[in-house]
C-alpha cells in the first residue's frame, strides 16, 4: 500500500452530515463524516444496521431520498464539490466519473430492456459515439465482466439472468463511462458465497487493472478481511475508527470495533471436542435517532465508559495507520 | 493439538448414539410445476441424537430450507420416511402430526413473519400451551414468564406486541414460542441470518446456554459457513438436493473431502483465515433443478471430475467412523 500522503485522493469527503426532516425537527444520521479514497483504493464502510453507511453511499451521488438531505459537508470529486451541483451536472457526473452499484441489481436495472439495450444506453447517454461503437463497447464490457456469450446476452433481459449475471451487468453498466470511483453498497450480500467470490474477484481485478477507487459498503467482516486496503468503521452515524485492514483486525483501537470482532464467530474456536467457545456480545441496542445520548453513542453499551463519555463526543484522533473516536483509545487491550 | 485429544474429540463429535430422537431416511421431495418436476430434495438421510445439533449448509437450490420444511411436515415428501423418537410421521395425520409437533418445533429465519402482530407475547406463548391444554391459566401465565426468562426478556414483555420489539428480540420470542412444550427437537432454518454481528451473537449464544440446560436437540440450517460450524457438532453439505458430505464438524473443516466442501470454504472469507482464496473459486452458477446434471451433479463444476462423474452418481460413503462423502475421488 502507498504512502498517504503520496497522491491527491480521487474522492474527498469532509464534514458530511445527513438528516431526516421530521415534523418533530430534523433528526442527525450521519454527523460530520470525513474521508478519502486513492485511485485503485478499495476503502470499505463497515457498520450494522442504520449506522448511516447506505445513506453515505448515497449522499457521494446525490441521491439521498427525501425526507433525508444532506445538511452540511463538501464531497470534492476529482476536486469538484458535487455537492454545489445541480440535478443536471450531477446528472453528468453520475454514470460518468463516479457509478454506484447495489445489492439488488434488479432496483436498477430495467426489466423492459435488454441487457445490452440499457448499457448501450449508458454509453449513449455521457459520450457523443455512433450506435455502432457503442454496440462494440458494449459486447467489450460484457466480456470485460466475464460473462460467457456476450452476443447472446446483449439480447436477454435481466430477468432471465441468475443473480449474479445481473450483478455482472450491472457493473458492466457502471464500467461504461470509465469511472474514477465506484461504489457498492453491499453488492453480495444477496449472493451465494462461491457467486460472490466471483464477483468479489471481479471488482477487485477492476481496481487494479483501471485503477478505479472503490467504496465498499458492507456489513461483512470476512469479506473486509479479504479484499479491502482500509476499513471506516461507522457507529450510530459516526465515524468511530478508521485504519488499514491489517492494523484494524491485528489491533482494534475503538471498544465498539473490538465488540463487532469478537462477535464474530471463529474458525476451529473452541479446538475439537471442547467446549463451545461463547460469542462476545456487545450487550444493549443501538440508540435511535430521536434519542441520542449527548456524548459518545456508544457509551450506553461500552465497558470503559465514565463521565467524560457521557458528556462530550469523542473527537478523531490520530492512532498509527489512521483514526480513532474514543477518549479511552489504547485501553481496549484491558477488556 | 496432540493427536490423542484430537482422537478422542472425534469420537465424541462424530457417531450418533443408539436411540436418535430424529431419524429421516431416504426423503425425496418434488415440487410439479408449470415449467416441469423440481427434485428438490433427493434420498437425503441423517440422524439426530438427543442433544445434539446438526448443522445443514449450502447455497441456494441446495434444498436445505425443503429439508426444514419437510421433516416439520409442512410439506409432503416424494418418498423417504421420517421417524420422531421412533415414531414414523411421514404420513401422520393433522391429529397425530399435532401431538407430534409437542416434541418437533421450528424457528424461521424472519421471527415477525411467524408471530401474529395483533397478539400480545404473553397470548403468543401461551397459545401453544392453550392448544395442547397444558395448565390452568394461572400455570400458564406463570410459564409465559419462565419461558421469558429463559431467553432473557424481562416479564413485563408478555404485555406487549412483537412489533413493539427489535429484530433480535423478535427472535427470542420466536425460540420462546418453540420451546413452550418442551421439544425434543427444533428445527431452525436461517434463525440468525437476518441480524447483525452483535446481535447474532446474543441469538447464538442464548441458543447455545439452551441446548446445554434442556437438552434439546437442534437442526440448524444456515448458510453462513463459520455460523454453522460455531453451533454445530455435526454438519452435512447440500448441494443440489442432496447431501455431499457429512461429519463432525471438525472433520468435516478440517480435512474435507468433497471437492464442494472445499471450495465452499474457500471461498467464504473469514477474519481470522487466509488473505486470499487457496484455489481458483468455482466458475459459473449451480445449475438449474429443472435440469439436473447426469451422474455427479456437481461434475459440470467440479475441478477434478472425470467421465465416471458424469455417467454415475457417487453413493454417500463413509471415509472414517462418521464421515460420509459422496465423491468417486475423495480418499
Amino acid at each position: 500500500m502507498s504512502d498517504p500522503v503520496s497522491s491527491e485522493p480521487v474522492l474527498a469527503v469532509d464534514g458530511l452530515s445527513i438528516g431526516f426532516q421530521t415534523r418533530r425537527g430534523l433528526l442527525p444520521a450521519v454527523r460530520e463524516l470525513s474521508f478519502s479514497v486513492r485511485s485503485g483504493e478499495m476503502l470499505a464502510i463497515v457498520g450494522e444496521s442504520g449506522c448511516g453507511k447506505s445513506l453515505t453511499a448515497l449522499a457521494l451521488l446525490g441521491l439521498v431520498p427525501p425526507p433525508g438531505r444532506v445538511t452540511g459537508g463538501t464531497v470534492r470529486l476529482e476536486g469538484r464539490d458535487l455537492l454545489a451541483l445541480d440535478e443536471a451536472a450531477l446528472r453528468r457526473v453520475r454514470g460518468a466519473r463516479m457509478s454506484m452499484i447495489f445489492q439488488e441489481p434488479m432496483t436498477a436495472l430495467n426489466p423492459v430492456l435488454t441487457v445490452g439495450e440499457q448499457i448501450m444506453e449508458a454509453i449513449l447517454e455521457h459520450e457523443a459515439v455512433s450506435r455502432k461503437a457503442a454496440r462494440e463497447r458494449t459486447l467489450a464490457l460484457l466480456e470485460r465482466v466475464r460473462i460467457p456469450d456476450p452476443e447472446r446476452r446483449f439480447a436477454e433481459y435481466p430477468h432471465r439472468l441468475s443473480g449474479g449475471m445481473r450483478q455482472r451487468v450491472m457493473i458492466a453498466m457502471a464500467l461504461a463511462g470509465a469511472p474514477a470511483v465506484l461504489v457498492a453498497d453491499e453488492p453480495t450480500t444477496a449472493l451465494d458465497v462461491t457467486i460472490q467470490a466471483q464477483i468479489l474477484g471481479l471488482i477487485d481485478e477492476l481496481r487494479r487493472e483501471q485503477g478505479t477507487a472503490v467504496v465498499f459498503i458492507t456489513h461483512d467482516l470476512g469479506v473486509v478481511s479479504r479484499y479491502v486496503d482500509r476499513v471506516l468503521v461507522m457507529y450510530a452515524g459516526r465515524k468511530v475508527e478508521e485504519r488499514d485492514t491489517r492494523d484494524l483486525f491485528a489491533g482494534p483501537l475503538h471498544p465498539y470495533t473490538r465488540g463487532l470482532i469478537a462477535a464474530q464467530p471463529r474458525a476451529g474456536a473452541g479446538a475439537a471436542g471442547a467446549e463451545r467457545e461463547r460469542l462476545a456480545e456487545i450487550p444493549g441496542t443501538v440508540p435511535a435517532l430521536a434519542a441520542m445520548p449527548p456524548g459518545c453513542a456508544f457509551a450506553p453499551r461500552c465497558p470503559l465508559a465514565d463521565a467524560r463519555c457521557v458528556q462530550a463526543v469523542p473527537p478523531p484522533r490520530r492512532a498509527g495507520s489512521g483514526l480513532v473516536a474514543c477518549h479511552h483509545a489504547g485501553e481496549t487491550h484491558a477488556l | 493439538m496432540p493427536s490423542d485429544v484430537m482422537l478422542a474429540a472425534e469420537a465424541n463429535a462424530t457417531p450418533a448414539p443408539a436411540v436418535p430422537v430424529l431419524q429421516v431416511s431416504g426423503l425425496s421431495v418434488e415440487y410439479r410445476t408449470a415449467r416441469g418436476v423440481v427434485h428438490a430434495l433427493d434420498d437425503v438421510s441423517f440422524e439426530l441424537a438427543p442433544g445434539e445439533t446438526l448443522g445443514i449448509v449450502g447455497e441456494s437450490g441446495c434444498g436445505k430450507s425443503t429439508l426444514a420444511r419437510a421433516v416439520v411436515r409442512l410439506l409432503d415428501p416424494s418418498a423417504g420416511t421420517i421417524r420422531l423418537g421412533g415414531t414414523d410421521i411421514t404420513h401422520a395425520s393433522r391429529r397425530r402430526m399435532r401431538a407430534a409437533r409437542r416434541d418437533l418445533q421450528m424457528v424461521l429465519q424472519d421471527p415477525a413473519a411467524s408471530l401474529d402482530p395483533r397478539w400480545t407475547v404473553g397470548d403468543l406463548l401461551a397459545e401453544p400451551l392453550e392448544i395442547h391444554g397444558i395448565g390452568t391459566r394461572a400455570e400458564r401465565r406463570a410459564r409465559v414468564a419462565d419461558l421469558l426468562g429463559k431467553v432473557g426478556l424481562p416479564p413485563e414483555a408478555a404485555q406487549r406486541r412483537p412489533h413493539e420489539f427489535s429484530g433480535g428480540q423478535r427472535q427470542r420470542i420466536g425460540i420462546a414460542r418453540a420451546l413452550a412444550l418442551e421439544p425434543k427437537v427444533v428445527v431452525l432454518d436461517e434463525p440468525v441470518s437476518a441480524l447483525d454481528v452483535s446481535v447474532q451473537a446474543q441469538i447464538l449464544n442464548l441458543l447455545t446456554d439452551l441446548q446445554r440446560t434442556l437438552g434439546v436437540s437442534f437442526l440448524f440450517i444456515g448458510h453462513d459457513l463459520s455460523v454453522v460450524e460455531h453451533v454445530s457438532d455435526r454438519v452435512a453439505v447440500m448441494y443440489l438436493g442432496r447431501i455431499v458430505e457429512l461429519g463432525g464438524r471438525d472433520s468435516l473443516w478440517r480435512r474435507p473431502a468433497h471437492p464442494y466442501t472445499r471450495a465452499l470454504l474457500d471461498a467464504a472469507p473469514r477474519i481470522d483465515g487466509p488473505s486470499a482464496p487457496a484455489g481458483p473459486g468455482l466458475a459459473g452458477d449451480t445449475p438449474s433443478p429443472y435440469d439436473l446434471p447426469s451422474g455427479c451433479r456437481f461434475h459440470t463444476r467440479c475441478p477434478i471430475a472425470a467421465d465416471r462423474c458424469r455417467n454415475e452418481a457417487p453413493a454417500l460413503r463413509a471415509l472414517s467412523p462418521g464421515h460420509l462423502v459422496a465423491c468417486h475421488f475423495a480418499e
